[in-house]
């Protein structure tokens, strides 16, 4: 199907961009500070473009269009799937806060984050090194945008600042290393580059020199240590709305330019770059869960636990090849898919929180903040706490599972090395444990500071009970969630 | 739905409900469901004994379906003698527990009740769990329950408690999840705890094996050394959370090494038998000695019960007959001693708002009918013939001795403290002319306080004049046990 245009693979991205591009028109005529009709039509947009990629991952199939510059494929179609509900969930819940900081005023934030999610699924389809780069500076350069929507307010601005430097460099570090890799084998087609790296006539040196520079760029992106600095500052600086639609959904898109680059286009050199995943992991486990004992602050110490969650989610791709060998590559891949899902869902719901409770009047960035939630409001101190447990690896909810089965392709490997990194790994989960065990703590252990009870509009409570019930039910029956990443990551291996 | 699952999902039904509807302005309505609740999954587990059939070492009340098709991972369980008694005693300790906090918790009392019913439900689940993974879930979500339990309405120092006792459990049970993922693989990708017990394995292997299920175990029971946080958790626990905790938690460790290393790993087990009776006699008698120099009444029996839990763990690696059934025993003529002592300690907390034993004296002459049960159990800590406190530790004293000499006379003189550290507590606090004017204007207990001391003072007396029901239905295990330990499962 290759030299068709096949339309049919980029149908989301056109409906996505078309509707950005008449909201913002819609936008024009809209006085309401709350932006409702814009906020209407962008949520309709999303449901729509969910429901189609949706079935297309249903579908299974996998189709190659515009001369292979794109793909559509099941793997990519549920992460955009799950981008696209997690980007609507993400509006839900920051809806009221902007409205109250008066960020919607221009109405940019639905605009852009449109555009910010069609460059998460340009990367997330592109089959070309060159179309992936696009989408994630189309996707960066909507973020760098939206951290920046307060205009007036110092920390936000400095936080866009570090983000844009910092985002250059990473972006400049990939791009330099797709182009030596380009100068290596002289293609930019995902697949060309791993036959031709597959047959071997390339000089390895060459090949290794550009892969660390992507790899460098990746883990800048995903926020992998020692790439992370930024991630801190980003996560406390930005408006807590903002923070949440960086840190959520386009983890998902970072996945997905992972395998595609690594996996799919990379996978001779894997053994290369799973030593390098390998130390960027164990730096991140490292950094993440003893940087976040420290942090009073609830989004710093968020942004610290995402570092070492990066970590774990890194490491199931460090076991796909064994001695040559990827009878285990499945079940890896699949695993970090899983995590990152899961990942994606839980961090849904603790932001969620520190919205609705930053709608207060304050910004409730504070851990002590959340102090007596539990007496204030059962439910959200529920979720709040389900949340902190799942990302602390307890069963029986999804962040276990998560866990076990990155674990289990560490261990499945059968090295020995692996077998102590996973070892290694539930140390520092155990460590992990501790910071959030001290949210649950403040939450239902102390005396609030103040006695009102917490309110929420009506389809900010229904979508956050739904968010808690679901990290809850996906933990007790995870099977589903479990072969629907394993087989996505199959149908992508087969090509 | 089988009667396993009733006994599981009964009382998490009846809690999660509770924290769901529940308020604190219809407390009244809360205590009712709970304890109805409660009483229920009780009536449940009851046909579990009634219909168990005592000549097989076979599971029964089986249930399998798959779960997690992707990694093989199936809801199997069923009990088998070793595990019957414990699902039992779970539920029971439960209804006494919600008796315990009927008017002493006021506050919150939808998520304290609610709380102990998940709890039992997630304990009952660890002793039916046939599936690594499945019991891995229950072991570990016990903790969440706990945790929350002691944070909200435990003592003054309730909170470094709460995070010493999840981060000790938490770290063994990590280490146990990487042994049962090993196992899973070297058995070509099976989640099966049966199973497991006839898969080869080499001697390095099964040493790894035993230490990641010593780490999940040992602490749990606890053994000597890391019985540190045990003393801690239970000084600052609600009473409630503390009869529960050494009722029931601390054989969740027990049965770990019944179920899992000892089967799994026998020549590891062998091998490293003269650690693990070394570090339970150590239990047995140097704790035993630290309970004697105790001035906080729930610091005694907290080190008591680290002392009676080596008893457990010296009959388990003593590798006889006698010595594994007389663990069991233990194990649960422990669970209602323990549990009557530190409900016991509750009852006069509530009135004195002190655990120290200096701030009581005399309490015989205000509450003779409270001291009347107290010398009961007080008896049956000491381990005296005719309650329940005796079988057990008679059965691994004698064990012990058949399989040596020396470790059987360590075991023994265990007795001596028990019975001195036992006695002397009961003399300061309940005999002598009354102490002081709170000591003076203590009122007996009430028809409450009377129900919940006669349930567990009819079972301590009943384990100890008739133990058959509890000795029956283990013995064929216990041998099925032994036979597997005996086996070298070394390729």
């Amino acid at each position: 199907m290759i030299d068709k245009l096949s339309w049919v693979a980029i149908y989301p991205e056109i409906v996505l961009l078309v509707m950005a591009c008449i909201i913002a028109l819609v936008d024009l005529s809209t006085t309401s500070a709350r932006r409702t009709r814009t906020y209407i039509l962008t949520l309709l947009t999303l449901a729509v473009v969910a429901v189609l990629t949706g079935m297309a991952a249903n579908d299974g199939k996998t189709i190659y269009g515009f001369g292979g510059m794109v793909v559509s494929d099941p793997m990519g179609n549920w992460l955009k799937c799950f981008a696209t509900v997690a980007l609507m969930v993400t509006l839900v819940y920051g809806r009221p806060y902007a409205a109250d900081r008066e960020m919607l005023r221009g109405g940019e934030l639905f605009t852009i984050s449109m555009f910010a999610l069609l460059g998460m699924f340009v990367m997330i389809s592109g089959s070309n090194f060159l179309l992936i780069y696009l989408g994630l500076e189309l996707l960066t350069l909507s973020s760098y945008a939206l951290v920046a929507l307060r205009r007036d307010n110092a920390v936000a601005s400095e936080a866009a600042m570090k983000y844009f430097v910092l985002g250059a460099m990473a972006s400049g570090f990939l791009l330099y290393g797709l182009s030596m890799l380009y100068g290596a084998t002289g293609s930019l087609d995902v697949n060309e580059v791993f036959k031709i790296i597959a047959s071997g006539k390339v000089n390895h040196q060459v090949l290794v020199f550009g892969l660390v520079f992507i790899v460098a760029g990746l883990a800048f992106k995903v926020g992998a240590a020692p790439f992370h600095m930024w991630v801190p500052d980003v996560y406390q600086g930005a408006p807590t709305a903002v923070t949440l639609l960086i840190g959520a959904a386009p983890e998902l898109a970072a996945f997905a330019i992972i395998i595609r680059l690594l996996v799919e286009g990379l996978l001779p050199l894997a053994i290369d770059w799973q030593q390098m995943l390998a130390l960027l992991a164990i730096a991140s486990l490292l950094v993440g869960n003893l940087a976040a004992i420290a942090q009073t602050n609830l989004k710093r110490m968020l942004a610290y636990s995402t570092i070492a969650q990066m970590g774990f989610m890194l490491l199931g791709l460090v076991a796909g090849v064994v001695n040559g060998n990827t009878y285990n590559a499945q079940f890896a891949y699949s695993a970090s898919m899983f995590y990152i899902v899961t990942y994606v869902l839980t961090t849904l719901a603790s932001f969620g929180i520190i919205l609705l409770l930053a709608r207060e009047g304050f910004e409730s960035e504070e851990i002590t903040d959340l102090a007596g939630l539990n007496q204030r409001s059962p439910l959200y101190a529920g979720v709040m706490a389900i949340a902190m447990f799942s990302l602390a690896g307890l069963p029986p909810l999804v962040g276990f599972y998560a866990k076990l089965a990155v674990l289990q392709a560490l261990i499945a490997s059968g090295q020995a090395i692996y077998i102590g990194l996973a070892v290694f790994a539930v140390i520092m989960s155990l460590i992990g444990a501790f910071y959030y065990l001290r949210v649950v703590k403040v939450m239902y252990f102390d005396a609030p500071v103040t006695v009102s009870t917490v309110s929420a509009p009506r389809d900010v409570r229904a979508v956050l009970s739904v968010n808690g019930l679901l990290i809850l039910v996906l933990g007790i029956v995870p099977g589903g969630l479990m072969t629907l990443c394993a087989k996505a990551i199959v149908a992508t291996l087969a090509n | 739905m089988g009667l396993l699952s009733l006994a599981i999902w009964v009382p998490i039904a009846f809690g999660t409900a509770l924290l769901a509807f529940g308020r604190d302005e219809n407390a009244r309505g809360v205590r009712w469901v709970a304890l109805v609740g409660a009483i229920v999954s009780f009536l449940v587990t009851v046909p579990l004994y009634t219909g168990f059939q005592n000549g097989t070492a076979a599971m029964q009340f089986v249930e399998k379906a798959s779960w997690i098709s992707r990694f093989n991972v199936n809801y199997h369980l069923g009990v088998d003698g070793l595990s019957l008694w414990l699902v039992l005693l779970t539920s029971f300790i439960t209804v006494v527990v919600v008796i315990s906090a009927w008017e002493v918790i006021t506050e919150r009392v939808n998520q304290y009740m609610g709380a102990f019913l998940i709890l039992s439900g997630f304990m009952i689940g660890v002793f039916a769990a046939l599936d690594g993974i499945l019991f891995y879930v229950f072991f570990e979500a016990t903790l969440i329950p706990m945790y929350l339990i002691i944070g909200i309405w435990g003592g003054p120092n309730k909170i470094y408690a709460a995070f010493k006792f999840f981060i000790y459990t938490l770290l063994g049970s990590l280490l146990m999840l990487v042994a049962l993922i090993y196992l899973y693989n070297k058995s070509g990708g099976s989640f099966d705890i049966l199973s497991w017990h006839k898969l080869p394995l080499g001697s390095t292997a099964q040493t790894f094996l035993f230490f990641a299920f010593f780490a999940a175990f040992a602490v749990k029971v606890p053994m000597w050394p890391v019985h540190t946080w045990l003393p801690d958790v239970h000084v600052e626990a609600p009473t409630g959370g503390s009869a529960v905790l050494a009722a029931i938690m601390l054989k969740l460790g027990a049965y770990g090494f019944l179920r899992f290393s000892m089967p799994i790993a026998p020549d590891a087990s062998h091998e490293w038998a003269w650690l693990m009776i070394a570090l339970s006699l150590i239990a047995v008698i140097y704790v035993g000695l630290v309970a004697l120099v105790q001035e906080d009444m729930k610091k005694l029996v907290a080190y008591s019960s680290v002392a009676h839990m080596g008893f457990v763990t010296l009959g388990f690696f003593i590798f006889n007959e006698l010595g594994v059934s007389g663990g069991i025993v233990q194990m649960i003529a422990h669970g209602f001693v323990s549990g009557a002592m530190f409900l016991g300690i509750g009852v006069l907390y509530d009135r004195v708002h002190s655990r120290q034993i200096a701030d009581y004296g005399g309490v015989v002459n205000t509450m003779p009918k409270f001291a009347a049960f107290a010398l009961l159990f007080a008896m049956a800590n000491c381990g005296l013939p005719g309650t329940a406190g005796f079988v057990g530790e008679w059965m691994v004293i004698l064990g012990a001795v058949k399989s040596n000499f020396w470790i059987g006379l360590g075991a023994a003189t265990a007795l001596i403290f028990g019975a001195a550290y036992t006695l002397w507590m009961y003399k300061r606090v309940y005999l002598g002319p009354v102490g002081n004017d709170h000591v003076k204007e203590l009122t007996d207990i009430n028809a409450r306080e009377f129900l919940m001391l006669s349930l567990l003072a009819i079972a301590v007396l009943w384990m100890g004049i008739y133990p058959k029901p509890f000795t029956d239905v283990m013995d064929v295990s216990v041998m099925e046990l032994l036979r597997h330990v005996a086996t070298s499962k070394l390729p």
